[in-house]
């Protein structure tokens, strides 16, 4: 029995097992990187690279609330409405309303970028916050709170673009989706940014600890006199805040925000979580993991792409890599449990 | 009667085991008769548990042989141990509640032409193995609805279905009544009567002299012993387990001197609602513990021991009575309430209620106490926390590797012991302790016995709860005893035996027995 013994695993030795788990996400980058660099030499320019990570960045901003959801053992589904909505909103506050809704480049109309990107936030907390009631008050597992969410908001979406986009925006709102610091992408920045303020919070501050405590044993946590309730509410409203602040980005980069906007981004972005190392069953997982996932999914479409793949096998790739993500995780638990 | 002469039924000899920089098992033998009932004995880490899983055929043993019935046999998976009869009855059920009794028996080999299941068939095969040990209920009955006592008889008929030669029972009784502890012997040794071998695992060393009749002990991974029960006592028994002498253990302290009335209750009820139709109820339970008390509640399991400790605790909402703390009636509602009040616990399931398994010793310690290790209002401040896991693994003597070990990889007595250090950080006014040495290791016990007295001489107020009548007699100034959540009487410590405690927690009990 291995429970008398401390440090069994790293005794014997190097504990390979437990190197390659912690950085198989990292080395899986790496040899994918080297991988599609010999296949298409364009794949290494920085060209290249900075339009990859540039992608990545939407996507990532929502993979950083969603680590905290699933840190808790919870998920979100409904990110991609939620991105829609809350982009919309903001295209509408900067446009000034509907009615210009499709005139480019109307300068003076509509309101700045700070009031949309604003509008954009708060439709995404406001979105977040309802879920995480639904899930402590009413309680509704997670999975079905979003997923009707999801829903919601889509069809709130809808409604509000009335079948169209909203496009055209002043430069000085473009210039967060589309500009660039030296030769750094503004997204990229944005992304960057606020992972390091994430992986702080969960890292060093008793907020941080407290998560991963409610999703490692709800029970526990709540006999250790943490509040429970208000922590996972909490985290849907942190996934709801990055949902508006994604929406904000995404609108600012395509110079437009529609109803479809956002369509199985859930699914990029759990995978980008899951294979960053985050257990779906709560208490593991690191920001740092999550930014090396949202990576490694731009990398292997964005190479797949210029491989000339069709999109629809991408899907399935996504697919099986999620399924193998948790497989892992799920291998990996078990031999935890046996040493 | 034991039948040592003939042939064993069973035969294991020089089995080993090794997981990765452990080895479980060193060359171990285990004998069983046909038409007896074996112990098998060990302090936890002993060995047994991988001992039981070879025989269950879920693990395979790196080396040694297994004799069955004269033929050699290879274990390779659950199935095959279970063709040739051997069948495991674990700690924790593998029923499916929400299927019927019979489905429960016939689970993966119901009768009927395939792909049909013939009920009828079904129902009264059930019948005929409930009845043979004395489950007086419908075939067709939710699991859900039974005892935990009829669950077990559910295990033990599904157990029968597959034609059993040998039984293997993990801890059959820990959860168990006394009336149904008896109930589950007499069934025992029918099965005996009936020709088929028990292996017993338990920790209650009486029961092993009660029903047992040879038994063999496991140290380290290593056989201690092995012989005829009628030929040896409980204390020679726990010198093999240990092996060393345990006179010193579960010895009393003196008592201090007491201080004042740290908490009180009073009236405390919580009774069952439609949402919860199997709760333990408790009814009007007072109390009261000093500063530098030991308050001692003995009961058996369903007597609403920790019912009461989690409503003191505000684990549990309760329907009425009042907590009086330091004088002050106070309003608890939730364990926040209760921990800024001063009130710890720790619960009876160390692995579901206290730790966080996969995380770090001292986030593990730290949990409760965040507030004082940090700075800025909101940053952790780690080297303060590593001075406090410090302060403490040489406090309560933690063996760990270090503060950033899963709490997962340590032994029971040791995660017990982060968990003590947890509440100890929080220097409460009041301890509550359910269980406090639930399967840890006798070394371990007389340690965290230690630092219950330890507590007590800091000034704090302990309730200590235990199953273990001996436990109770060593740990407490002052013992009350509770039966069907009421509290049935109290004793000072130089009053009380186990005797004595016995009669106040099982008086007027016939009517529960099953």
């Amino acid at each position: 029995m291995a429970e008398a013994r401390p440090g069994a695993a790293s005794d014997n030795g190097v504990d390979l097992f437990g190197f390659l788990a912690r950085f198989a996400p990292l080395i899986f980058l790496f040899v994918l990187m080297a991988i599609f660099s010999l296949l298409e030499p364009r794949f290494l320019s920085s060209i290249n690279l900075f339009n990859v990570m540039r992608q990545v960045s939407i996507t990532g901003l929502l993979a950083i609330g969603m680590t905290f959801v699933i840190l808790t053992a919870g998920i979100d589904l409904s990110v991609g409405s939620l991105l829609a909505f809350a982009g919309l909103v903001a295209a509408a506050v900067a446009k000034g309303g509907m009615q210009d809704r499709f005139t480019v480049g109307e300068g003076g109309v509509g309101y700045g970028w700070e009031l949309a990107a604003l509008a954009a936030i708060l439709v995404g907390v406001v979105g977040g916050l309802i879920q995480g009631v639904s899930i402590t008050r009413l309680k509704v597992p997670p999975f079905v709170v979003t997923l009707g969410g999801m829903s919601v908001f889509r069809g709130a979406a809808l409604l509000f673009a009335a079948g169209g986009p909203i496009s055209g925006f002043e430069h000085d709102f473009t210039w967060w989706g589309q500009g660039k610091i030296g030769p750094v992408p503004v997204p990229v920045i944005i992304f960057l940014v606020f992972g390091l303020i994430a992986h702080i919070v969960l890292r060093y501050t008793r907020y941080g600890r407290q998560i991963y405590a409610v999703g490692g044993n709800p029970e526990a946590a709540r006999l250790s006199g943490l509040n429970v309730t208000w922590i996972i509410c909490s985290v849907y409203v942190i996934m709801g805040f990055f949902a508006g602040l994604g929406s904000f980005v995404l609108a600012a980069r395509l110079n437009s925000a529609e109803a479809v906007a956002g369509t199985g981004y859930e699914l990029t972005v759990i995978a980008s979580v899951v294979i960053g190392g985050t257990s779906l069953f709560g208490g593991v997982g690191t920001i740092f993991g999550t930014i090396v996932g949202s990576f490694l999914i731009g990398v292997l479409l964005n190479g797949l792409v210029i491989m000339n793949v069709s999109s629809y096998i991408q899907q399935i790739i996504i697919g099986v890599i999620i399924v193998l993500a948790v497989a892992f995780d799920t291998f990996a638990k078990s031999r935890r449990k046996r040493v | 009667m034991p039948v040592t002469a003939t042939a064993p039924l069973l035969k294991m000899s020089g089995i080993t085991k090794s997981f990765p920089g452990v080895k479980a098992l060193d060359g171990v033998s285990l004998e069983v008769a046909p038409r007896e009932i074996h112990a098998l004995l060990g302090e936890n880490g002993a060995g047994k548990s991988t001992l039981l899983k070879i025989l269950a055929g879920a693990q395979g043993p790196d080396q040694g042989e297994i004799v069955f019935d004269g033929k050699p046999v290879t274990l390779a998976n659950p199935h095959v141990a279970q063709q040739l009869g051997i069948v495991t009855i674990y700690q924790e059920f593998t029923l499916a509640p929400d299927m019927s009794i019979a489905e429960n028996v016939f689970i993966g080999r119901e009768p009927g032409r395939w792909p049909f299941v013939s009920w009828s068939r079904m129902a009264s095969e059930t019948e005929k193995l409930t009845r043979r040990i004395g489950l007086d209920r419908n075939p067709m009955t939710l699991v859900r609805d039974l005892s935990v006592a009829e669950q077990q008889m559910v295990e033990i008929a599904r157990a029968l279905s597959m034609d059993s030669r040998v039984i293997i029972m993990d801890e059959p009784t820990s959860a168990l009544s006394l009336a149904e502890v008896e109930k589950l012997f007499k069934i025992v040794r029918r099965l005996r009567e009936e020709g088929i071998s028990i292996i017993f695992v338990t920790h209650r060393l009486e029961e092993v002299m009660e029903v047992c009749d040879r038994f063999t002990v496991l140290r380290d991974g290593r056989n201690a012993g092995a012989g005829d029960v009628a030929d040896i006592t409980i204390d020679g028994i726990i010198r093999l387990m240990v092996g060393r002498e345990v006179n010193t253990l579960f010895e009393h302290r003196e008592a201090p001197p007491p201080g004042a009335v740290a908490l009180e209750v009073k009236g405390l009820t919580r009774l069952r609602t439609a949402q919860d139709p199997h709760a333990t109820e408790i009814r009007d339970v007072s109390l009261s513990v000093r500063s530098g008390e030991i308050l001692g509640i003995a009961g058996l399991v369903g007597a609403g021991r920790t019912e009461t400790a989690r409503a003191i605790f505000g684990a549990d909402p309760f329907d009425s009575g009042t907590v009086i703390i330091g004088g002050e009636t106070v309003s608890i509602r939730s364990p926040r309430d209760a921990i800024s009040r001063g009130i710890g616990l720790v619960p009876e399931d160390r692995k579901l209620q206290a730790l966080f398994l996969a995380q770090a010793i001292r986030t593990n310690m730290s949990i409760a106490s965040l507030d004082q290790i940090e700075h800025f209002g909101f940053f952790m401040d780690e080297a303060k926390e590593r001075r406090l896991v410090e302060d403490y693994r040489k406090l309560l003597n933690i063996r760990m590797a270090g503060p950033d070990q899963p709490v997962g990889n340590l032994s029971g007595g040791n995660q017990q012991k982060v968990v003590l250090a947890r509440w100890l950080a929080l220097r409460p006014k009041v301890l509550i302790v359910d269980e406090p040495t639930r399967g840890i290791d006798i070394g371990a016990k007389v340690e965290v016995h230690n630092l219950l007295y330890e507590m007590a001489r800091s000034g704090i107020a302990v309730i200590a709860i235990s199953s273990e009548l001996p436990e109770v007699l060593a740990v407490s100034d002052r013992i009350i005893t509770m039966r069907e959540g009421k509290v049935t009487g109290e004793l000072p410590r130089s009053g009380a035996t186990q005797e004595k405690l016995m009669a106040m927690m099982t008086l007027g009990s016939q009517s529960r027995a099953a």
